[in-house]
């Protein structure tokens, strides 16, 4: 490589590493405990017990939970779906809000879960979503620094720099490594060599998970602007003739609503019901979100729209390529598709990440003394670094 | 003795290769997918971390010596 280009790359590397080096720690430190989330959630707050029901205990409709759950909370406030849980089958999940959407770049007002058990139709909870909390900050902080959108399309535009500074370190690993075997870790010779050794290594060795993991998150960042166009390209021109019609009230109940969601795709597996007058659904329809069953489809959402009146189906929203991409480049950010073991890889990845980081910064902050803009390489030869 | 190209990046790109295998399997299936997933990452990932602490280690026996 030739000198200037050489210097090009360093450059490059030196301040995408400075300019994302914060935000870069800061991922990594609270995307260490959302790895497990799941885990975390059941220890800290696991679900209560759904207990025995007497044989021959009359099942509630669900509709009349739903609006059981509706009654609980102040007048106005809507239902806003009904959701059921993998693991816990015989739960029903109403949600309740003050407003059918929630608003842009804000928390959604007067937001209620409600926990039913659909054979007895016991309220197992009741709460509001957590907004506090050791997990709530980790995840704000790693999404979007509880800046909303806007904080998420930063996050993503830092990520871009961290995927710059991925790549100039590539560039400028092979100049360091011309006379020295791979995984040399020169342990003699100071602080400095030993450090630049581990920074090379570690960061060459986690290259590949790491501009995954980084340009996965990327995607990530997109997932507002991936739900509008999907909901203006595929719902909208579905949904269109009754855009401006008003919000149906006399519904078919919501039982039936599910009844045909489930014969219609008994492939997949039903997640939730949104309620008429969402932007995901119509003033005239409900729609039913499913995921699938297989390990791949288990990270693809497929919609249906329901009429509410009826509660015959009306269709299937087609899934746009995009949507799919955002879908299935989730696992490979959250590491949470190979079970516990590939989470624990997963950490261990991010700690070495860590180091990466960290002896970078190292590196920058201890150049060698009264050689500011040269600094003799490893191996003897000049190099510019500054 | 100056290293071609091929000699500085044959072991970083097995590992990046290695490294795919493992980011995909346990994307395609369970049981047999998932542990391949977790020896094709998990390997590297705990061979070179305890590599790279290998330094440090030997300087705390030297201390206590």
């Amino acid at each position: 490589m030739r000198t200037a280009t050489l210097k090009g790359w360093l450059w490059v590397h030196k301040w995408s590493s400075l300019v994302s080096m914060t935000f870069l720690l800061m991922l990594c430190i609270t995307g260490l405990p959302l790895i497990f989330k799941d885990e975390i959630h059941h220890w800290l707050d696991p679900h209560p017990e759904l207990g025995e029901v007497a044989p021959g205990t009359p099942r509630p409709t669900l509709q009349n939970l739903a609006e059981q759950a509706l009654a609980s909370r102040p007048v106005g406030h809507v239902v806003t779906a009904v959701s059921f849980e993998e693991e816990e089958p015989d739960v029903l999940l109403v949600s309740t809000a003050a407003t059918l959407d929630p608003p842009p770049n804000a928390p959604w007002p007067g937001q209620h879960t409600h926990a039913f058990d659909q054979r007895d139709g016991r309220l197992v909870l009741q709460e509001p979503p957590a907004r506090e909390g050791f997990m709530y900050v980790m995840q704000r902080l790693h999404v979007d620094l509880f800046l909303y959108e806007p904080g998420m399309l930063f996050l993503g535009v830092m990520g871009l720099v961290m995927f710059a500074a991925i790549v100039s370190g590539v560039m400028v690993y092979a100049p360091f490594m011309r006379k020295l075997d791979f995984a040399t870790v020169r342990a003699a010779r100071g602080p400095r060599v030993l450090w630049l050794d581990l920074h090379n290594l570690l960061g060459i060795v986690t290259l590949m998970w790491l501009s995954v993991v980084t340009l996965t998150g990327v995607l990530n960042t997109l997932a507002g602007q991936v739900a509008r166009s999907w909901q203006a390209n595929e719902l909208g021109p579905m949904v269109a003739l009754y855009k401006h019609e008003p919000l149906v009230m006399q519904r078919a109940p919501v039982d039936a609503v599910i009844a045909t969601a489930r014969q219609a795709a008994p492939e997949h597996r039903l997640i939730s019901i949104f309620y008429p007058g969402r932007t995901f659904s119509s003033p005239r329809h409900f729609t039913v979100v499913y995921l699938g069953n297989t390990p791949v489809t288990s990270r693809l959402l497929t919609l249906a729209l329901i009429d509410a009146k009826t509660a015959e189906l009306k269709g299937f929203v087609p899934i746009p390529w995009y949507a799919k991409t955002l879908f299935l480049s989730r696992p490979l950010h959250f590491g949470d598709y190979g079970s516990l073991p590939l989470k624990i890889v997963w950490m261990l990845l991010t700690l070495m990440t860590i180091v990466v980081s960290g002896s970078g910064i190292y590196l920058w902050l201890r150049k060698p003394a009264g050689r500011k803009a040269k600094v003799r390489s490893p191996t003897g030869a000049n190099e510019a670094v500054a | 003795m100056t290293r071609s190209l091929w000699l500085i990046f044959r072991w970083p790109l097995l590992i990046a290769m290695v490294s795919i295998v493992g980011l995909v399997s346990a994307l395609v299936g369970d049981g047999m997918w998932d542990a391949l997933s977790w020896a094709t990452l998990g390997i590297p990932a705990v061979g070179f971390s305890a590599w790279c602490l290998r330094p440090f280690m030997q300087d705390g026996r030297r201390e206590r010596q």
